[in-house]
């Protein structure tokens, strides 16, 4: 579109060129600036040129007028206003068609005229808008010019600048290199140097040992002897021999007899692992056979012509194994036919395992969106909860265990202080039941939640209690090395005969072996143990066996 | 399931360990146990500590030690120069061994538990005396270094680092009649130790620690093998053999252990020892030390009595680290010799399944290599530095002791500690176990104390021996 208007547009100026020449051609006509004018003003100027007009002609110069028209508009190309005259001396007749026909034209060049100035008028607008643009876009390239310019130049100095950098980094790793070199120069110059000290002062040494060793050893020392009641029998009971030729030999054929045995010890080890490994081989390749021979028949087809003469090989080799079990498996070709076999079967197996695993990724890729599959972030969420819960419960169950245990010790410490009453009105032999009870007690003195539940002639691993709610069972299987926690633990507690009451006991025969004497002692122990390990027990767990024991005659 | 002696006075303790049970004695009827105090020598039962024999020496002794039968017991005293042993089934018999002026700085029994091996002062020579004849022979230019001589473990063979004309040597000698075998020099700078494979076949010989190097030579001196993991930098720390001579584990002060294969004699691997683990399935053990609170003595009862023995301020547990966990580490002094880096103890459970090792700049670190899945299996972080551990002959469990007055154990399945009872601070230095693994012997600077572990026999017998005591 644009194309065919600058096209009309140019027909349009070309036009209006040539009539501007025409008028300036006119300039002597006194109406001529007037024509001009209008040419260039615009159609609301119509009654200004009316008026106008009435003022060009006047009653008394139409004949002017008109042939002053007349001159004009042939001079512009228009058929004369005056009819073709038939005499040379006849005044000419005023041809009012023609005029009528020549004020049309004139009119329609007039809007034509109008058309293409408004036309010129709104492509200069556009123009200028145009050139405006155009400038903008100018000065912002030219100030992007500018700044990459200066960019180029910056990054010109960096580069410079790294280069300088490089160019020094170089000279000092070289300088370091040559410092290192020479560091192991001096290294190995010392060296040598020490080496060559010590192997002088290493002689000095040896001459004065060797002099040391001629005065001491060589002048009758007396005093080095040995006195010895009687002497003592060979451990192996032998008599000793004499050191002679034939001992020598003895020892280098039990010396070689014990490389042998050893060698021979080594080979047997080898050949056993060897036939195992053979025995694994085979087992191998029997099952790949097995696993890829039915495959084989179904895809037969399918397969293409590289694996498919594989295949065929798989059929031969499974002739030949048979074959090769026979043989001695460790001759050299054999091993060779035997590894080839294995190699090309393996290479079916990887080339079908690999089919195997496109297809899966491929199932996996088309199934992603499966309802079956539990998205991960489901599961981890349900799984998180899950452990809070397990968190809460075991917390729960903590709590519980230690308001247990308090009332346990409450009730315990209420029967102690019944029976401590009861006893003080009953027998004495009761009384000593009171005082193991009593020992009992201070033993547990530093864990306030040591209770036992147990009947005197049992003995229950169940003796020992813990701080931390932990299963017991798995507790005392934790330790690594105990043969029964009853056995470790000497605090056994029993029924005391007042029954209905759970008391503390020690018996007597129960004293622990580091207790000797009036000596009382505390063992502590501590155990952690391995989370992993099958006794299953809790990290980090700890249990304080505590005991104590005291002897009667500490009665208070 | 362990018990505790009382702590008795002794300089130093033994347990009879012969190095391959003696058909004589069958390792549950090794129930003698010698200690020493000062000039004195006192063998008592290891199970009732009934004393059995006492001997009276010339002089302080300085070293103990039980013929490979546990019928003899040796006694060194290095200030006088003098060698006394006794026998267990004649009190009466007596030996006295004099090196007069050369002096003596070593004194060892012969596999065969009938030569005393002594070594003079300034390594001049070593002296084998024998309890049978009067033969004595002498082996000149014996080498001193930390681990010079060795036994193969069926008490045949000698193997001796020699230094003669600053070239390193070794020598194998037949122990039944102390005749050179072998004898060849060793490509060593400065050799530092020998140690026999268990089976007897091999000899690993290590360089100093200037330079990363050691060698492996067959029982009939040929050169099997030689290893060097890298070069300029200190060397080997420490080297053990696997019980069934499959494995030499090295360390070295890199910090790390190299496990070399007895088939190519090559490193099939390597464990390092970083001071933080992040691997969540190695259990790191923390040893805890919680103060007990004395609330829990607030009971109503009035206090029982004054038999009730004092309460300990403090006792000690095992927890488990979540990982990952950061390990105490030490830095070291590198301008200083022997800098505290790198693996200066490892040993092998009985059964070659672990490997215990000690990282020296983590002192406090015990770690447990698990050798069939070549990994690390546990950590166990004491609180104070590792002094010493070492295996129960039967069974894969680790007894550690770090100089405090508790012991600790190892096992699989988990760890403990143990307080040793006693009035003041029985601070355990050492260790022994007892052949049977059943007992052992905890040694401070002048006491010790026996641990019965276990067995309901161990269990009986403490009782007896309480019996025995009150």
């Amino acid at each position: 579109m644009g194309d065919w208007m600058t096209v009309t547009d140019r027909g349009l100026s070309s036009e209006s060129k040539t009539i501007s020449q025409y008028t300036s051609e006119i300039k002597m006509s006194p109406s001529s600036l007037y024509s001009q004018q209008v040419l260039c003003s615009s159609i609301p100027l119509s009654k200004n040129v009316h008026s106008f007009f009435s003022a060009f002609c006047t009653e008394d110069n139409i004949e002017q007028s008109i042939s002053y028209l007349d001159q004009e508009l042939t001079t512009f190309g228009f058929p004369s206003l005056y009819e073709e005259s038939k005499g040379k001396e006849t005044k000419r007749e005023l041809n009012i068609v023609a005029v009528l026909n020549c004020m049309n034209e004139l009119l329609v060049l007039q809007r034509k005229n109008l058309l293409a100035q408004e036309n010129v008028e709104t492509q200069n607008l556009k123009l200028g808008s145009d050139m405006d643009h155009l400038q903008s876009c100018y000065s912002k390239l030219k100030e992007q010019l500018e700044t990459s310019r200066r960019e180029m130049i910056g990054l010109q100095e960096r580069d410079r600048q790294l280069q300088c950098k490089n160019r020094n980094l170089h000279q000092l790793l070289k300088n370091e290199k040559d410092e290192v070199q020479k560091l192991q120069n001096i290294i190995a110059s010392r060296a040598t140097q020490y080496n060559h000290d010590m192997k002088r002062k290493e002689r000095e040494y040896n001459k004065l040992k060797e002099r040391l060793h001629q005065l001491v050893m060589n002048k009758k020392d007396k005093k080095i002897a040995m006195d010895i009641l009687n002497y003592v029998g060979r451990a192996d009971g032998k008599r000793g021999s004499w050191r002679t030729g034939k001992t020598e030999a003895r020892n280098e054929d039990e010396m070689y007899k014990i490389l042998l045995n050893d060698y021979e010890y080594r080979q047997k080890q080898i050949l056993m692992e060897n036939a195992e490994l053979k025995k694994v081989l085979q087992q191998m390749k029997k099952e790949m056979i097995s696993l890829l021979s039915p495959q084989k028949k179904k895809p037969r087809e399918r397969v293409d012509d590289s694996t498919g003469t594989v295949i065929s090989d798989v059929e031969e080799d499974a002739g030949e194994l048979s074959r090769e079990s026979m043989w001695d498996l460790s001759c050299e070709t054999v091993r060779e036919q035997l590894t080839n076999s294995i190699r090309k079967q393996w290479r079916i197996l990887k080339s079908h395992v690999e089919k195997l695993d496109n297809q899966v990724s491929k199932v996996h890729l088309e199934g992603f969106n499966d309802e079956d599959v539990i998205s991960r972030q489901d599961h981890e969420q349900e799984t998180e909860k899950l452990e809070l819960e397990i968190q809460q419960c075991k917390e729960m169950i903590k709590t519980q265990q230690q308001l247990l245990q308090r009332k346990a010790f409450e009730e315990e410490r209420a029967s102690w202080l019944k029976q401590q009453f009861l006893n003080m009105t009953t027998f004495d032999h009761q009384n000593s039941e009171n005082v193991k009870l009593f020992s009992a007690f201070s033993g547990s003195s530093d864990r306030d939640n040591l209770i036992v539940h147990s009947r005197q002639p049992q003995k229950k691993p169940h003796s020992v209690s813990n701080g931390s709610p932990v299963c017991m069972s798995k507790l005392t299987k934790s330790l690594p090395a105990s043969p029964s926690t009853s056995d470790f633990c000497q605090t056994r507690s029993c029924l005391s005969e007042h029954s209905s009451i759970n008391v503390l006991n020690i018996t007597p025969e129960e004293i622990k072996p580091n207790q000797v004497g009036g000596e009382c002692t505390n063992q502590k122990w501590s155990v952690a143990s391995r989370p992993g390990s099958q006794e299953g027990c809790y990290s980090g767990c700890s249990l304080t066996y505590t005991n104590s024991h005291v002897e009667k005659d500490d009665l208070p | 399931m362990v018990y505790l002696s009382p702590v008795y006075v002794a300089d130093m303790c033994i347990l009879p360990r012969p190095r391959s049970p003696s058909p004589h004695l069958p390792a549950s009827e090794l129930r003698a146990q010698a200690s020493c105090v000062q000039y004195r020598l006192v063998v008592r039962d290891v199970n009732t500590l009934q004393i059995l024999q006492l001997y009276t020496c010339l002089d302080q002794i300085q070293h103990i030690e039980w013929s490979a039968d546990s019928l003899f017991i040796l006694c060194a005293m290095y200030k006088r120069g003098l060698v006394q042993v006794w026998s267990l089934e004649q009190p009466e018999w007596h030996c006295k061994i004099d090196e007069g002026s050369a002096g003596l700085v070593a004194s060892c029994w012969s596999p065969d538990g009938r030569h005393i091996l002594n070594t003079t002062e300034f390594h001049l020579r070593i002296t084998v005396w024998s309890l049978c004849t009067k033969s004595v022979s002498y082996i000149k230019y014996p080498k001193a270094c930390p681990q010079g001589i060795t036994f193969t473990r069926d008490g045949r063979y000698m193997a001796l680092a020699e230094r003669r004309d600053c070239k390193d040597y070794v020598s194998i000698f037949v122990c039944s009649d102390w005749q050179l075998l072998r004898h060849f020099d060793t490509d060593t700078q400065d050799l530092t130790g020998i140690e026999w494979a268990p089976n007897g076949c091999v000899l690993a010989v290590w360089d100093t620690c200037l330079e990363y190097k050691i060698l492996l030579y067959s029982l009939d001196g040929r050169l099997l093998s030689a290893y060097s993991a890298y070069e300029w930098s200190l060397g080997i720390k420490s080297v053990a053999w696997s019980p069934s001579s499959q494995f030499l584990a090295v360390g070295s002060y890199d910090g790390k252990v190299r496990i070399l294969n007895h088939v190519t004699w090559k490193m099939i691997t390597e464990f390092g020892h970083p001071a933080t683990i992040n691997n969540p399935k190695i259990v790191v053990y923390k040893e805890a030390e919680k103060s007990l609170q004395l609330g829990l003595g607030c009971l109503s009862f009035p206090p029982p009595g004054a038999g009730a023995g004092p309460l300990l301020s403090s006792e000690s547990k095992y927890e488990i680290a979540s990982v990952p966990v950061s390990l105490q580490t030490l830095k070291p002094v590198t301008d200083r010799a022997n800098p505290k880096i790198g693996i200066g103890m490892l040993a092998f459970s009985p059964d070659s399944y672990f490997l215990a090792t000690r990282n020296d700049n983590i002192p406090n670190a015990v770690w447990v290599w698990d050798i069939q899945k070549l990994r690390l299996f546990a950590v166990l972080e004491q609180l104070s530095p590792v002094r010493t551990f070492q295996w129960d002959p039967q069974q894969p469990r680790l007894a550690i002791c770090t100089g405090g007055s508790r012991l600790y154990l190892w096992s699989p399945a988990g760890c403990m500690s143990v307080q040793v009872p006693g009035e003041g601070d029985f601070a355990v230095l050492s260790l022994c176990w007892h052949l049977s693994g059943d007992s052992m012997a905890l040694l401070s600077k002048d006491h010790v104390c026996l641990c019965f572990l276990e067995t309901e026999a161990a269990v009986s017998t403490a009782c007896r021996q309480l019996g025995g005591h009150t």
